[in-house]
């Protein structure tokens, strides 16, 4: 098989975690290890699990299949499969498989000799994940706080855990991770309409080169981030706004059981002019 | 860079981003992450749920206790209309059940007042005071809450303590509020709105959730009905907001979440609402209905002092009664102990008397010598 250009470099040994030499090899492109098993391995039980979860089901419908958490009344214990259990199970190979994903990421990370950004980006997209199923249930004491599986089924937990806080707009990590993911597609469409332009010269002109990019910026607003700045301005818009969801959703309830917009009593209450 | 200018640094970073976190927790007033309940009010996973915090539930339970009742008495000697003047909606009572009962409201109402809140000094059949003619209108109210308002109050009911707590105007109660003075002309721009009023739970939605809905009759379901707009509903966003308000309204006076009366994916969808939104239903005409016919009317009765700033009678929503718990007094039923309300006698609204001159009476002697008699046993209760 032949290897592209960068994959010499890439298919060094050593830079594993765990493991040593044992899972240090290639299937096909495909970089296995000892998180790429693990990884492979969580994968097939979890999504066996949710296919047998939605068999013993009542409908076959993908937008209606809904595998639920257990009753609050189960506290953080184990439920019986049925009415529970299957969650905590899929939950747990959810956690393991992201986790691994992550570790196997950074092991080819390392074997690359780069920095940790990628693992660390998709690290705190898990870590949503993780707020919402496993830190946010213990901190209220019961698995049941967790979202359930199900492409409708998920919404309408949104929408009620939403409700329990009367007003969800009003919550304050809520509104810093909202304007995060605003300014993050702002972003985004400004430099993928530049790149776009600079890459697709009309009939008979040349592909535009940086200094053209930052020359149209400047004349626009004044400023260019710059080539490079651009996509670490990026990666710190994505992950502020993944960072801020898991906040705020691990704010309500364990640290705030009453409405949102009263929250913000403090502000009418301060000393100046209360 | 050097090690020591790093290590400076990281400490540096680690103390601005401890004060940052510490400033930005102490601002918020959060409340810590423990003694937290939760109870479940759907199918599991639906997020139907009421979060609670142990400590404010407890403050919130001990505020809202019932207090012992009267020792009950036995029906005897005669009847109270026999026996006084003036007595128009207690006249069935005998004379110990009436006298148990006046006990009983001068220390649900008018504690430290005592007797002479309602009664003028030495007279006690004496019609010119305005509370007494408010109190008999109130105590027909509680007959007809209890006697035609099952489907909101069921077998628990409500007595004068239910709202007046020992105080002689119940904490929660609402006038028209124009709120502050605002900006007029071209520069008005706040239409009833964006005040943080409590009525709307310090939201930004229309302050005055009260005479829309609780005095008028405005249409509060305003989900449209068809998938696209045709021109069939004829709420806009402004009453979207109003019935938001509203909600919030109930949410705050019964310390609960939306998701107490409804799943949230379907607000208007009664198949996926919980019961108590049935309850809600009957008691947003309750609070209609007695604002129209027993509260809003006895407007010419009140002296000055107790009218709002627009010159209108005080009036109930639904904090009046649940003074912030989804049952008032925790379902605690005082009715159950005194049969007495029972036996008020409804007049009919248009008997409902302006201030009548009274008419002296041979049995005044002995209303004054009971009312003393009374008088006596309040002082031994509070002994």
């Amino acid at each position: 098989m032949s290897m592209l250009s960068f994959e010499r470099k890439y298919r060094v040994r050593g830079g594993t975690l765990v493991g040593g030499d044992l899972f240090d090899f290639w299937v096909g492109p495909f970089y296995v290890g000892f998180f790429g098993v693990l990884t492979v391995f969580f994968t097939f039980v979890g999504t066996g699990l949710i296919v047998y979860g939605a068999a013993i089901g009542p409908t076959w419908n993908i937008w209606q299949i809904n595998i639920a958490p257990p009753d609050l009344s189960y506290g953080l214990g184990m439920a019986p499969l049925k009415e529970g259990g299957l969650w905590q199970l899929i939950t747990i190979c959810a956690v393991g498989a992201f986790g691994s994903w992550a570790l196997r990421q950074a092991e080819i990370a390392r074997k690359l000799g780069m920095g940790l950004h990628i693992p660390f980006a998709f690290g705190v997209a898990v870590f949503a994940y993780i707020s919402l199923v496993v830190i946010r249930p213990m901190l209220l004491g019961a698995w049941g706080h967790g979202f359930p599986y199900g492409i409708l089924s998920h919404l309408d937990w949104v929408s009620n855990v939403g409700y329990q806080y009367l007003h969800f707009h009003y919550n304050p990590a809520h509104m810093i991770a909202v304007s995060f993911f605003f300014a993050t597609v702002f972003a985004l469409s400004l430099h993928g309409s530049l790149i776009l332009s600079a890459t697709n010269p009309k009939a008979g002109e040349r592909v535009k080169t940086p200094e053209h990019e930052d020359t149209f910026f400047r004349d626009t607003i004044g400023y260019s981030i710059g080539t490079l700045g651009i996509h670490r301005l990026g990666l710190f818009l994505a992950l502020n706004a993944g960072f801020w969801s898991a906040v705020c959703i691990i704010l309500s309830g364990p640290f705030w059981t009453r409405g949102w917009p009263e929250w913000w009593n403090w502000w009418l209450d301060l000393p100046i002019w209360s | 860079m050097n090690p020591v200018t790093g290590i400076f640094r990281a400490r540096r970073f680690v103390q601005v981003a401890g004060a940052a976190v510490l400033a930005s927790l102490g601002l918020a007033g959060c409340e810590l992450p423990t003694g937290k309940d939760s109870e479940q009010l759907g199918y599991r996973g639906t997020g139907m749920e009421q979060v609670t915090n142990a400590r404010t539930e407890a403050q919130r339970a001990a505020a809202n206790q019932a207090p012992p009742s009267l020792d009950p008495v036995e029906p005897a000697g005669p009847l109270a209309g026999d026996l006084y003047d003036n007595v128009k909606v207690l006249g069935d009572l005998t004379i110990t059940e009436f006298n148990r009962l006046m006990n009983a409201m001068t220390e649900w109402v008018s504690p430290e007042a005592g007797c002479n809140y309602c009664h003028v000094p030495g007279d006690f059949a004496d019609e010119n005071i305005y509370t007494k003619v408010v109190s008999r209108r109130m105590l027909e109210m509680t007959k007809a809450v209890n006697e035609q308002w099952e489907a909101h109050v069921g077998d628990t009911g409500v007595t004068c303590y239910t709202c007046h707590q020992g105080q002689p105007v119940p904490e929660y109660v609402w006038f028209d509020d124009p709120g502050p003075r605002q900006a007029g002309g071209m520069a008005a721009s706040r239409r009833g709105q964006n005040l943080a009023s409590s009525n709307a739970g310090s939201t930004s939605l229309p302050h005055d959730p009260f005479s829309p809905y609780l005095l008028g009759d405005r249409e509060i379901r305003t989900i449209p009905t068809t998938m696209l707009p045709e021109g069939s509903n004829p709420g806009n966003i402004m009453d979207t907001e109003g019935t938001y308000s509203l909600m919030i309204h109930f949410s705050e006076s019964l310390g609960v979440n939306c998701t107490y009366c409804h799943n949230t994916r379907s607000f208007v969808g009664w198949e996926g609402s919980p019961p108590q939104r049935t309850s809600a239903w009957h008691g947003i005409r309750m609070v209609r209905e007695l604002n129209l016919d027993y509260l809003d009317p006895l407007q010419p009765v009140y002296p000055e002092s107790q009218l709002g700033p627009h010159g209108d009678a005080p009036k109930a929503h639904c904090g009046t009664c649940h003074q912030g718990v989804n049952k008032p007094l925790y379902g605690a039923s005082m009715l159950a102990d005194y049969p007495e309300l029972d036996k008020v006698r409804r007049v009919a609204r248009a008997a409902m008397p302006a201030a009548e001159p009274v008419v002296a009476s041979a049995v005044v002697q002995d209303a004054v010598e009971a009312a003393e008699a009374v008088e006596d046993m309040v002082d031994d209760d509070s002994e």
